[in-house]
C-alpha cells in the first residue's frame, strides 16, 4: 500500500470504519470513499450506482465500486435518502481515484436524523483506526 | 516476514501498492496504475520483477531423461511444426505433474548444453520441485537453487525490441531472434555471455519469452547488476517504460489466454483444458509418444472436469479462484470460475472484440474493458455456449470463446518492431 502521509484526510469530513466519508454543504450531504479506500482499491473501472430516491438505513449496503483487483461494497454513513447521484462516474470510474472527495462524490443523500453523525469519527480518529490497520 | 527482491526499494520509490505473492512482498500495481501499466505493453513497453519466480540450474548427464520423466512435454519432440528436439539456446512451456497427472507447477524449461538445463518454476515453487526431483535422482544429477543470486526482470511490449537494442554493446546479436530461443548468459565468470554484454559491460541471458502474450524478453542477471539493468531500462532507452505490478501481468496472462498455476491448472488431471498441447500426444491423440510420470493417471481418467476460457459482455467481474460457481441456461451449477479479471484494453463492437492497440477500431468505440478467464465445469460446451457466472450477489452473463484479446504479438518476428 501506499505510505499513510501520501494520503489526503480533510480536517472537515466524517468518516465511517468502512472509509466512507460525509460532508455537509450548502445544508445538503455528500458521500465518497476516503483517500485510503481508493489507494486500496487501485484503477477503479466501474461504479454501480445507488439507487435516487430510495431511502436507506445507516450501514446498508448502498453500492459497489469495482476496480481492477475486487468489487467492494460502498456503505450508507448514516440513514438518509439518497435526492442524487454523480453520474459523472458512469463514463469517467476513475475520479474516484483522481479526486475521491469532490468530483469523485457517490450521491447525495438527505439525512434522517444528524444525531447519527456523532457515530462516525473525526479525521484524526479515523487516521489512527487506518494506522492500526496497515501495522 | 515476507521476502523480498532486490528490487523492492526501487518499486518503493515508484509508489508500488505492495501485496503478498508467493511468500513475497510484490508490487501489485505502481503509480500509474493497473489500466496505464496494462496498456503500456500494448502501446509502448513495460518492465515486471519476476526476480521472485524460482530459477533452477539442474546439470548431469542424466538430467535430460529426468526431465522427460518429470515434465509432461516430450523434450525430443518439443519444438516447432515439424516437432524438433529441444536444442542448445532453445526453451519449452511445459509442466511437472504428479502420479495422478496433476499439476505441481508449471514451467519453461531452457537448454543451456545437453547436460544443463535450466527450469523456472513459480515463487516458492524453487523447494517443492528439488524435493520432488531428488525423489527420482540417482545421485547423478546437481540442482542448483540459483533464486536470490539471479535477478530477472520482464520486458514486454511492442517497443521492448527497440528499448533492449539501446542497451546493448552489439544489438545484431538478437537480430532475427525466435520465440522461444535464448541467448547469453547470466553467469558473470563465464565467457558464454561475451556476445550479450550490456554497454555498461556486464551479461545478460536474453530469452524471447514472458508471461504477457506481447512481444518481449524475460532478462537473467547476476543479482550485482539488477538494479543497474532496472534504471537502465526506465531512463537510458529514449523510450517510455513503465515499471508494471502483478496485477497488470494478471490481466494480460488472462487476456493472452495464459494459465496462472495453482488457479486455472492445479490439484486435479491435466486434462481437457486449452493448454493440452503441452501433453506428448501422438498423432492419433490416444496415446502418448514418450513414458512420463502421470501419464497413466490421464490416460485412464474418467472425471467429467473441462476448463474453457471465456468472456464477458462488460467489464464487470466475479471473485476468482473458487469464489464464484457457474451456472447454465437453467440455472444449474455446472461448476467454478478458476480465474475472473477485468481486462481493460478489448471492448466488443458489434460483435467484435477491438483491442486498443487495433488501426482498424471504429472511432465512436470506447474501450472500457470486458471481463474474462476461465471456468471448469462438469460438462462438454462448444464456443459461444452462454454461462452466468455468480458470487451469490452478482450474477454476470459470459460466453464460451477461444480468444480473448486479439492480435497478439508474442510470436511475430522480431524485425516487426525494429
Amino acid at each position: 500500500m501506499s505510505d499513510i502521509k501520501n494520503l489526503n484526510f480533510p480536517d472537515d469530513l466524517l468518516y465511517t470504519k468502512d472509509h466512507e466519508w460525509i460532508k455537509k454543504t450548502n445544508g445538503n450531504y455528500k458521500m465518497g470513499v476516503t483517500d485510503f479506500a481508493q489507494d486500496q482499491l487501485g484503477d477503479v473501472v466501474y461504479v454501480e450506482l445507488p439507487e435516487k430516491g430510495k431511502a436507506y438505513k445507516m450501514g446498508d449496503e448502498l453500492c459497489s465500486v469495482e476496480s481492477v483487483k475486487a468489487v467492494s461494497e460502498i456503505y450508507m454513513p448514516v440513514s438518509g435518502k439518497v435526492f442524487n447521484v454523480n453520474e459523472k462516474l458512469k463514463d469517467s470510474p476513475e475520479l474516484i481515484n483522481s479526486d475521491p472527495y469532490n468530483e469523485g462524490f457517490i450521491c447525495e443523500i438527505e439525512v434522517t436524523d444528524e444525531n447519527e453523525l456523532s457515530k462516525l469519527l473525526n479525521k484524526d480518529k479515523y487516521v489512527e483506526m487506518i494506522k492500526g490497520q496497515i501495522e | 516476514m515476507l521476502k523480498r527482491t532486490a528490487l523492492f526499494n526501487k518499486h518503493k520509490k515508484y509508489g508500488a501498492f505492495f501485496g503478498e505473492f508467493g511468500g513475497y512482498e510484490m508490487p501489485l500495481w505502481l503509480k500509474n496504475g493497473t489500466k496505464k501499466e496494462h496498456y503500456a505493453v500494448l502501446m509502448s513497453a513495460g518492465i515486471f520483477d519476476t526476480s521472485h519466480m524460482s530459477t533452477l540450474l539442474i546439470n548431469g548427464t542424466e538430467s535430460r531423461d529426468l526431465l522427460q520423466y518429470l515434465t509432461a512435454k516430450d523434450l525430443d519432440r518439443a519444438i516447432g511444426k515439424e516437432k524438433k528436439p529441444l536444442s542448445n539456446n532453445k526453451s519449452v512451456y511445459s509442466l511437472y505433474l504428479n502420479k495422478n497427472g496433476h499439476v505441481i507447477d508449471d514451467t519453461i524449461i531452457f537448454q543451456l548444453d545437453k547436460d544443463s538445463y535450466i527450469s523456472v518454476v513459480n515463487a516458492s515453487m524453487g523447494e517443492k520441485i528439488i524435493q520432488h526431483i531428488n525423489k527420482f535422482n540417482n545421485g547423478s544429477i546437481e540442482i542448483i537453487d540459483c533464486t536470490g543470486n539471479i535477478g530477472k526482470i520482464d520486458l514486454q511490449g511492442v517497443l521492448s525490441v527497440k528499448a533492449l537494442y539501446t542497451l546493448l554493446k552489439d544489438p545484431s546479436f538478437l537480430d532475427d531472434m525466435k520465440y522461444f530461443t535464448f541467448k547469453g548468459s547470466f553467469n558473470k565468470n563465464t565467457s558464454n555471455g561475451d556476445n550479450l554484454l550490456t554497454k555498461n559491460g556486464y551479461p545478460l541471458l536474453v530469452s524471447r519469452t514472458g508471461y504477457t502474450g506481447e512481444i518481449g524478453f524475460e532478462i537473467f542477471v547476476d543479482i550485482e547488476y539488477v538494479e543497474d539493468l532496472w534504471e537502465s531500462l526506465l531512463n537510458n532507452t529514449n523510450i517510455e517504460i513503465l515499471p508494471c505490478g502483478l496485477a497488470a501481468r494478471d490481466s494480460l496472462r488472462t487476456g493472452a489466454m495464459l494459465p496462472l498455476s495453482h488457479q486455472d491448472i492445479g490439484d486435479w488431471p491435466f486434462l481437457n483444458n486449452p493448454w493440452t498441447f503441452v501433453l506428448p500426444f501422438d498423432d492419433g491423440k490416444k496415446a502418448f509418444t514418450k513414458e512420463f510420470l502421470g501419464d497413466k493417471a490421464l490416460l485412464n481418467n474418467n472425471r467429467n472436469e473441462y476448463t474453457y476460457p471465456f468472456l464477458g459482455y462488460d467489464l464487470r467481474k466475479v471473485p476468482s479462484n473458487g469464489g464464484s460457481i457457474v451456472l447454465d441456461n437453467n440455472g444449474k451449477q455446472i461448476g467454478i470460475t478458476l480465474t475472473c479479471v477485468t481486462e481493460p484494453s478489448i471492448d466488443r463492437y458489434n460483435d467484435r472484440i477491438y483491442c486498443i492497440n487495433d488501426s482498424q477500431k471504429p472511432d465512436d468505440l470506447n474501450i472500457r474493458g470486458l471481463s474474462c478467464g476461465f471456468v471448469k465445469v462438469n460438462k462438454i460446451m462448444k464456443i459461444g455456449d452462454k454461462i452466468k457466472l455468480s458470487d451469490g450477489k452478482r450474477t454476470i452473463n459470459v460466453e464460451i470463446v477461444n480468444t480473448i484479446r486479439p492480435n497478439l504479438t508474442a510470436r511475430k518476428a522480431i524485425s516487426n518492431f525494429l
